[in-house]
């Protein structure tokens, strides 16, 4: 895997300067780098991963799984698609199972959830039926684990 | 007024405290300090390790197991050795489990030497290895390593090094805190003089998974050497295991029978959750500990290289987490440097004198931490150095 790539997977908050000196390659040629990964749609972006207890106060967060019948309409990829382009939608998969598509949604409260269920999602063509749950709490995220207390609390910070 | 210290033996009395603690008391206060002083794994017990200490817990696995340790964990350290380090030692009488390799080393050194005998060790070395030596009335010998060899040990100075009455050899490749790592020939060569001078070998092996270049030799494994050799291993540095204390000793069983009752009469046993804790690492930590070695790799790369384009020159360490840069450049000796970087820019390296007088115009410095801390304190060692009168 790409150098760059696999420093900025690790999740340690650093910029481009600081990602530089690591690899010696300075800030020039990371950015770089990162251009040419965007280039190539390996890297769609980057965002900062919130404690999902802060996301909580303000926003209510749900997955929805779909049923979908493909005949006459755009088939899974058209609907998938569609579906997508909501602002709402935060991530969409096809999957394999008792359901077609898996969608995360993020509103401002429950209200706006549900409306988007009803009035967007089951009026497009195709869309056979809806089950919707909300994220009550979370436990872990993006691979960091949430926890009351850090777990190096009695840790000395000078040891032989 | 307190005069208990009066009580305190003269050999107890007259041990320096470790250089560590003293350091450590002043870090310890200091908020947002850069600690590269840490020797541990930065990293958590990985998960499936932890859950068979909590399975221990749910099954009411708490009582005491044989003085040796629990039968299950000495046959796995018995196919672990064999496997990855060559020699065979028997589970019943061959491999005893101690807190930690501490109490392993403390045990063979008490059950082995009497008052005035000698012990070889190269220096600069964990900081318990001489003190070890004394409270059992014992003379330690220290042989000198060098940065110019890596710190490996040159077997010429330790030839020049014995002297009559030395019996026991203790020997700890990779070393803290160098990193010096001793190749097969050079560790033959050390072996055909253990054998010559009838030397007991004490091999404290519990950074050799973190070897990051060549592979690994125990001097257990050489002819001739495993009846000499006792292998001193445990979990807390391949596992990131420190705080469950747990080590073992494997050697001809006259040796480890000595070292048997000191243990029954001082420990007991080792804690039974940590002993099943350390079987699921043998049996299935291989892969996380790959991980982590490989993560050490590209923080010692990029600390070495940190150092050398600071003008502290550094040889780039084989083995372990530390990085060992020369600080005479600056014009201070490792305390003094030690101590203004800690007060000038809050980064904490521990003086290399910590570990010994072959140490002097070296400090420590732990890459068992995030890149985060690395870099920065990197950018803080730079601004120290920028304010020493002979950098100017």
């Amino acid at each position: 895997m790409n150098n760059v790539l696999k420093l900025l997977l690790e999740g340690e908050p650093l910029d481009t300067a600081q990602i530089g000196k690591i690899l010696n390659l300075g800030a020039e040629a990371v950015d770089r780098e990162l251009a040419g990964l965007r280039a190539q749609g390996i890297l769609l972006g980057m965002r900062a991963v919130l404690n999902p207890s802060y996301e909580a106060e303000r926003r209510v967060r749900a997955v929805i799984e779909i049923k979908i019948r493909t005949e006459g309409t755009g088939g899974f990829d058209g609907i998938a698609e569609r579906i997508s382009q909501f602002e709402q939608v935060e991530s969409c998969y096809l999957m394999s199972g008792g359901y077609d598509l898996l969608v995360v949604v993020t509103a401002d409260n429950l209200y706006k959830v549900a409306g988007f269920v009803h009035e967007r999602l089951a009026r497009i063509e195709g869309v056979q039926g809806t089950s919707t749950h909300f994220f009550l709490r979370a436990y872990k995220k993006d691979g960091f684990v949430i926890t009351d207390e850090g777990t190096r609390r009695d840790q000395p910070s000078v040891s032989p | 007024m307190d005069d208990s210290a009066r009580f305190v033996a003269q050999h107890v009395a007259t041990l320096p405290k470790s250089g560590i603690r003293d350091f450590f008391a002043i870090v310890s206060k200091m908020k947002d300090a850069v600690s590269l002083g840490i020797g541990e794994p930065d990293f958590v017990t990985p998960f499936h390790i932890r859950e068979a200490a909590m399975a221990a817990l749910e099954k009411g696995r708490t009582s005491y197991t044989d003085n040796r340790g629990t039968l299950a964990l000495r046959e796995e350290i018995s196919r672990y050795v064999a496997r990855n380090y060559g020699p065979e030692y028997n589970p019943e009488d061959e491999i005893l489990v101690t807190v930690g390799v501490s109490e392993a080393l403390d045990a063979l050194l008490r059950a082995t030497l009497n008052p005035g005998d000698k012990v070889l060790y190269h220096e600069p070395c964990y900081v318990s290895y001489a003190p070890s030596v004394t409270l059992c009335h014992a003379t330690p010998v220290p042989i000198r390593t060098v940065s110019s060899d890596q710190f490996a040990l040159d077997p010429a100075a330790l030839r020049a090094a014995w002297q009559p009455g030395c019996k026991v050899l203790v020997l700890n490749f990779p070393t803290n805190p160098t990193g010096g790592t001793a190749n097969r020939a050079k560790l033959e060569e050390i072996a055909k003089f253990a054998i010559e001078k009838d030397l007991l070998v004490a091999s404290d092996e519990i950074y050799s998974e973190l070897t990051f270049d060549g592979d690994h030799v125990s001097i257990a494994s050489l002819p001739g050497m495993r009846e000499r050799t006792v292998f001193l291993h445990g979990f807390s540095k391949a596992f990131a295991m420190t705080g469950f204390r747990i080590g073992y000793a494997c050697g001809p069983a006259g040796v480890i029978d000595g070292m048997l009752k000191i243990h029954q009469y001082g420990i007991m046993c080792a804690s039974i959750i940590s002993q099943e804790a350390a079987v699921e690492a043998l049996k299935n930590g291989r892969e996380s500990m790959l991980h982590m070695r490989d993560k050490y790799r590209e923080r010692r790369d990029f600390i070495v290289r940190r150092f050398n384009e600071l003008g502290l020159p550094c040889h780039l360490p084989r083995g372990a987490f530390y990085a060992f840069p020369n600080i005479t450049g600056t014009g201070l000796d490792s305390m003094t440097f030690a101590s203004q970087l800690l007060a000038a820019q809050k980064v904490a390296m521990v003086p290399g004198t910590a570990f010994g007088a072959a140490g002097a115009g070296f400090c420590r410095a732990s890459f068992s931490t995030s890149y985060e801390r690395i870099h920065e304190a990197g950018e803080r060692i730079a601004r120290f150095l920028d304010t020493l009168p002979a950098r100017k």
